[in-house]
């Protein structure tokens, strides 16, 4: 009689199971990441008739209309960045004094963990409601806005989708700005203050030097979130299919012209200039996630 | 001669429901360094602290009595004045990690936006280094970030950030805990020199420091003052059976 194995019963199951055990986790790993690579490849052949079709036209043209046959993206991104770096910059202010407030000034207790409860729900909030919200209230206040100044009254367009996108966002700056800044060492605030430094003056020149490698990471998170936006933006921007003249036009950006055209795009060209569009919005924010890693990095190897 | 410097009179703190200080009174001397030893918890820090108005950093703190200083009340002055006259060393190195050597010594000019000209900036930069006895080690590297100097450097590196504000009053949180010995025997020969320009009070648990280079010590136990006086009669002659029990016991 032959030995087939040294170990016992026991032992043996023990293996089985890890190994099994390991597969699974490997499996589904694996599984995440070649869908991934599946959506970048789908994303990458179906814009392929696109560039051919439109060539260098899709970036340097100035117009959007399928009818006649025009497919240019310039007034998709010129709207896309208007929006966006402009909710950047409504947004900054609130999402750093949040942060300094609750991760400063505040001691710890019941009402900073209220208020940190408070901006967390801003974030899980779903943007249609965002959307519905902005459409009942902050257009007709943007619409009274326009009739007061002379403009036209659109009450939907740039500025008005860049007021709801700037609250959606103020969660993501503020929650990692108030981790970073609660992180900034008691002894060096001390220090500044026992210098005859004034609380705001240790704000300036301590806490925020030493945190301001995760200020700007909780921003550029924050831009990615708004750019990719799309139900709320798609519901109170306008839909204009043309390059903007001022904040107070209507437009579309690049994920609300995908989110209101795909449907009824029947020809299969029309098709591919969306999903070219949807290339564009992926490896934008791709870039930006890559790009603040590498702030970060750089920025906080003192 | 004594110039009244500092006088404390029926101090008490509680935070909360806790005793910290129990109605303490004591004069400081001019120019000469005092030492406050006691157990841990017994006050030492909370005491100093409040000589700069640091314990107001304290949640639910509250401060009894009167800390004069030259006469004037510093509970009544603006805390940020208080802190100029009051220099303070902390345990624990804390060199602002973002700013140069050079920009650390004058960072409480920068902090409390007094603006200098670049050339009174350079003199205060090199007197206050060698104040510290840090000057011949840095002088070089001014403008690095101070993250490559040792424990010690660092440490004289706060204590010169803390004479550049030209403080009459130097307090002093356990300068050396964080230390090595060889950096510890530097301190202290540092402190024993600056005597001869500001007044210093230090807080330390160790009796053999305290007994090497102060000229007063005070033992503190459960937030009371136990026994105040020249170092050479308290550690010779003890007046309270407390104050020989420690001593004996942490020198044993």
């Amino acid at each position: 009689m032959r030995k087939t194995s040294q170990l016992s019963p026991e032992d043996r199951n023990i293996r089985i199971y890890e190994t099994l055990f390991s597969w699974i986790l490997k499996f589904f790993s694996v599984l995440v990441v070649a869908t991934l690579v599946g959506i970048l490849a789908t994303i990458l052949i179906q814009a392929l008739p696109s560039f051919r079709d439109a060539g260098i036209n899709f970036y340097t043209g100035k117009s959007w209309d399928p009818v006649f046959k025009h497919f240019s993206a310039t007034p998709f991104v010129v709207g896309t960045l208007a929006t966006t770096v402009l909710a950047l910059l409504i947004s900054i202010p609130f999402s750093l004094s949040i942060a300094l407030f609750s991760g400063f000034y505040l001691h710890p207790g019941r009402i900073t963990s209220t208020i940190r409860l408070l901006i967390d729900l801003l974030a899980g909030i779903p943007s249609v409601i965002y959307g519905f919200w902005g459409l009942s209230i902050v257009v007709p206040a943007v619409r009274q806005f326009e009739l007061f100044s002379g403009r036209v009254p659109y009450g939907v367009g740039i500025f008005t989708a860049a007021l709801i996108l700037s609250i959606m966002i103020v969660p993501y700056a503020a929650s990692i700005g108030r981790d970073v800044i609660a992180l900034v060492p008691s002894d060096l605030k001390e220090a500044g203050l026992a210098l005859g430094a004034t609380p705001y003056e240790v704000v300036r020149w301590i806490v925020m030097p030493y945190s301001k490698a995760g200020l700007l990471s909780g921003i550029l998170l924050s831009f990615g979130r708004a750019i990719g936006e799309t139900m709320a933006v798609t519901m109170v921007i306008g839909n204009a299919n043309k390059i903007p003249g001022s904040i107070f036009d209507p437009a579309n950006t690049i994920s609300s012209i995908i989110a209101n055209e795909f449907a009824e795009a029947t020809d299969p060209i029309y098709v591919s200039h969306l999903i070219h569009m949807g290339l564009i919005l992926f490896i934008t924010t791709t870039a930006i996630g890559l790009f603040g890693r590498r702030v970060i990095k750089k920025w906080s190897s003192h | 001669m004594n110039k009244q410097i500092l006088e404390i009179s029926n101090l008490s703190v509680s935070i909360g429901n806790d005793t910290i200080i129990d109605n303490i009174s004591m004069d400081f001397h001019w120019k000469k360094i005092t030492t406050i030893l006691g157990p841990s918890g017994c006050g030492k820090t909370t005491l100093i602290r409040c000589i700069n108005r640091m314990h107001e950093l304290i949640p639910h703190a509250r401060v009894s009595g009167s800390i004069l200083l030259f006469k004037k009340n510093i509970y009544e002055m603006n805390p940020i004045l208080v802190r100029r006259e009051i220099g303070m060393v902390f345990q624990r190195p804390n060199p602002f990690p973002t700013m140069s050597i050079y920009d650390n010594v004058i960072a409480g000019y920068k902090l409390n936006g007094i603006k200098l000209g670049s050339a009174e900036k350079d003199n205060i930069v090199e007197t206050s280094l060698c104040r510290a006895g840090l000057w011949s080690e840095v002088k070089d590297a001014l403008h690095r970030r101070g993250a490559f100097l040792s424990g010690g450097q660092q440490q004289r590196l706060c204590i010169a950030r803390a004479l550049a504000m030209k403080p009459r009053i130097l307090l002093l949180d356990e300068p050396t805990s964080a230390l090595d010995p060889k950096s510890t025997g530097h301190i202290e020969d540092l402190v024993s020199e600056l005597k001869e320009s500001v007044t210093i009070i230090m807080v330390t648990h160790n009796i053999r420091q305290a007994s090497r280079i102060s000229d007063f010590t005070a033992f503190l136990s459960k937030g009371e003052l136990v026994e105040y006086g020249s170092t050479e009669k308290l550690f010779t002659v003890p007046e309270d059976k407390r104050t020989e029990e420690y001593l004996s016991r942490s020198a044993g």
